[in-house]
């Protein structure tokens, strides 16, 4: 079967020298004897007509941007991988300019206007990014910084911040979890105080994802001494300054391509009109953020493992155990069957809630149980696909052990199992009563 | 001069699928496997826009033939810039013998009709690699052709055409109306921005029946059998040139 696609190939080369446009084809069709001709990441239907939420303009926006990752993304991200660092700016200015970073934001500010939907159709399609790190980036800079600004920014606020986000001008960073409270956001000891018409900012801020190259920072800090889910408020801090040191990035195991940043503030000096809405709505505004994040992340990972699936099937395929590929080894076609199984499950949780959400509605228990799911299944199907790459799997070399890697912290970030159980059994009013 | 630009587009299976031969033989698997615009015809659209945006033409017409699903690929077009599109319906049997011959008649056929000053095609489609439909288009209307273009200038009534050729590159200069063909380096074709997606919506696409264009879809081939390449063997290592060419006389090569 090598040849099959090498004939189609072939022949483009022959007749055109250069091959810097296609080499990115041949690398995709990298392990290739015996392979089924259908690919197919996604097993919802890619007529239109049949989609339970997508429309036509919806495929139109995901072929547009996989074309862009496939270009202008997909080729450096092993280099991005081993420097630690994407370049945030270049990458954002590229996915702003095509429109891709403000889909659901107004259209004064750059945004496109659309529904919630399409944020989740961009969400999946940056699963088709080779690795963790960037897509969580992308995610920061459309679905957790500009919320609450686009909702409850005044106008000059959103000029300044806003605007600039979706052209992918400026790089933006959620200043939230502290190295004191992650889960437990309403003890975060951040501080700022009112002096005259100027806010003085304290503390310090932990696991901020592209802290090291942000323009400005959405900051949730205590503006008064009141009970603690409301004093306190968020603030568009701009980076630069003075006060604000960028302590270090983080090592972390996963997500390399990713800076993470630890922040301290030292009397930073920012004016009071940086407030975004009303002092001490923070914590309100910022748990109104926390649905649509949690869908996106669940669209997110769901592409991935449709494409941990499909390149372990490859692999398997036409590596042999015993006189016989791997993969003809039953234990290892039905496990895959179960795990694809759970990934259509989710999938079909994640469209009912979006398509709920559109209307209007609260998807909290939803998005939470989707959240979970995501995060438990994620590091069970990439543990056994990993297994079945044998030594390999262990290597730096393929991606399977970067997905292991990348996707373990899903059940930590962006609201730990714990928290989306705690929310869940609200819900099912299972918690111990006062 | 019209200033009006036909691109011919073509849905074609997607690069990055793995091809596969239906059972029976008579071609590959088609169904439920993914389409896209094939990448040459891309450049061609892409050139085309480029020449509106440099207000040296006035106005880009897509046009695809084949079945309903062809008008996604005549969508990507609009969403890149093109001004409308012209959707030739061409279903079933028809479909699956349409080739050069037939699609150069429609397009010759169009380009008559709506007076085109140049026809822009893709140098090939990457599913039958047949580098002929350009030729035959411009053969067919008697028009000057600029093949493999790298570089088009287009000043006034001429085209000046940089043409990749197996010696290196050949300029030539040719009168309008023309059929360009668009090889692997004209151009970066742009991503469909997501504005221009949804203004794209409102793009009118005309349906067309090669009949109205007086068009006999007639092929002249059959195919008779598809198969997939023979597997590669494996390869044998030797020592020495003498035992090279003793092995290749041993297995007939030489």
């Amino acid at each position: 079967m090598a040849l099959l696609e090498g004939a189609l190939r072939v022949n483009l080369l022959a007749n055109s020298r250069s091959f810097y446009k296609f080499t990115s084809f041949v690398g995709v069709r990298s392990l290739s004897e015996n392979v089924s001709s259908k690919p197919v990441t996604s097993s919802s239907p890619e007529v239109a007509g049949d989609h339970v939420l997508y429309t036509q303009e919806h495929f139109a926006l995901k072929d547009s941007l996989k074309k862009l990752i496939d270009q202008e993304i997909n080729p450096h991200v092993d280099q991005w991988e081993a420097e630690g660092k994407f370049p945030a700016h270049k990458v954002f200015k590229i996915l702003g300019s095509a429109g891709f970073l403000g889909v659901n934001r107004p259209a004064e500010y750059g945004g496109l206007g659309l529904d919630y939907s399409y944020s989740i159709a961009v969400a999946e399609e940056l699963g088709n990014i080779r690795c963790g790190g960037i897509p969580m980036a992308i995610g920061v800079q459309t679905d957790m910084t500009t919320p609450a600004l686009a909702r409850f920014g005044s106008e000059e606020l959103k000029k300044e911040f806003l605007l600039p986000s979706i052209s992918g001008d400026k790089v933006a960073c959620l200043g939230v979890s502290e190295v004191g409270a992650g889960s437990d956001v309403s003890s975060i000891k951040t501080k700022a105080v009112r002096k005259g018409d100027e806010y003085v900012i304290n503390g310090g801020k932990m696991w901020t994802t592209n802290g090291a190259q942000a323009d400005w920072m959405c900051l949730l800090a205590n503006t008064s001494d009141g009970p603690p889910h409301r004093n306190k408020s968020l603030i568009c801090l701009p980076m630069n300054l003075p006060g604000v040191h960028i302590a270090r990035t983080i090592d972390k195991i996963g997500m390399k391509s990713s800076d993470t940043a630890q922040v301290f503030f030292d009397d930073v000096r920012v004016p009071c009109k940086n407030i975004i809405g009303q002092e001490g709505m923070g914590f309100t505004y910022q748990m109104l953020q926390f649905q649509e994040e949690r869908l996106w992340a669940v669209a997110n990972v769901l592409t991935t493992l449709d494409i941990i699936i499909q390149e372990t099937i490859q692999y398997t395929r036409q590596r042999k155990i015993f006189t016989q590929p791997v993969l003809y080894h039953q234990a290892v076609h039905f496990r895959l069957a179960e795990l694809q199984t759970e990934v259509e499950l989710l999938r079909s949780l994640l469209y009912h809630a979006t398509a709920l959400y559109i209307k209007g509605n609260d998807v909290t228990k939803l998005a939470s149980m989707a959240k979970l799911k995501a995060g438990r299944l994620a590091r069970e199907l990439s543990d056994s696909c990993l297994q079945y790459w044998g030594g390999m799997g262990f290597t730096n070399d393929v991606l399977i052990s970067r997905f292991y890697r990348d996707l373990r912290l899903i059940s930590i970030g962006g609201g730990a199992d714990e928290v989306m159980l705690g929310i869940i059994c609200k819900y099912m009013d299972t918690l111990p009563r006062k | 001069m019209s200033g009006r630009v036909l691109v011919g587009v073509k849905r074609v299976i997607d690069y990055a699928v793995k091809i596969r031969v239906k059972p029976d033989n008579s071609g590959v698997v088609t169904d439920g496997v993914k389409h896209s615009m094939n990448p040459f015809c891309e450049i061609a659209v892409e050139e085309a826009v480029k020449l509106k945006e440099k207000k040296l033409i006035k106005e880009v017409v897509a046009v695809s033939c084949g079945p309903q699903q062809s008008q996604e690929t005549i969508r990507t077009a609009l969403a890149m810039g093109a001004d409308r599109g012209i959707h030739v319906e061409v279903a079933g049997k028809d479909y699956e013998t349409l080739g050069p011959l037939q699609v150069s008649k429609i397009m010759a056929a169009l380009a008559k009709k709506e007076e085109a000053q140049l026809v822009i095609l893709g140098k090939q489609a990457i599913d039958d690699d047949c580098n002929q439909t350009g030729q035959m288009t411009a053969a067919l209307l008697d028009w000057p052709q600029g093949t493999f273009a790298s570089e088009v200038s287009l000043d006034g009534d001429k085209v000046k055409v940089v043409r990749e050729i197996d010696g290196g590159l050949e300029t030539i200069k040719i009168s309008t109306p023309a059929v360009l063909t668009a090889d692997l380096r004209l151009n970066t074709p742009r991503y469909a921005t997501l504005p221009n997606i949804m203004k794209a919506k409102k793009k009118k696409i005309a349906n067309v029946k090669p009949a109205d264009l007086g068009v006999d879809l007639t092929s002249r081939l059959e195919v008779l059998r598809v198969d997939e390449p023979p597997q590669r063997q494996a390869g044998v290592k030797v020592e020495t040139v003498e035992d090279l060419v003793g092995k290749l006389k041993e297995t007939g090569r030489i």
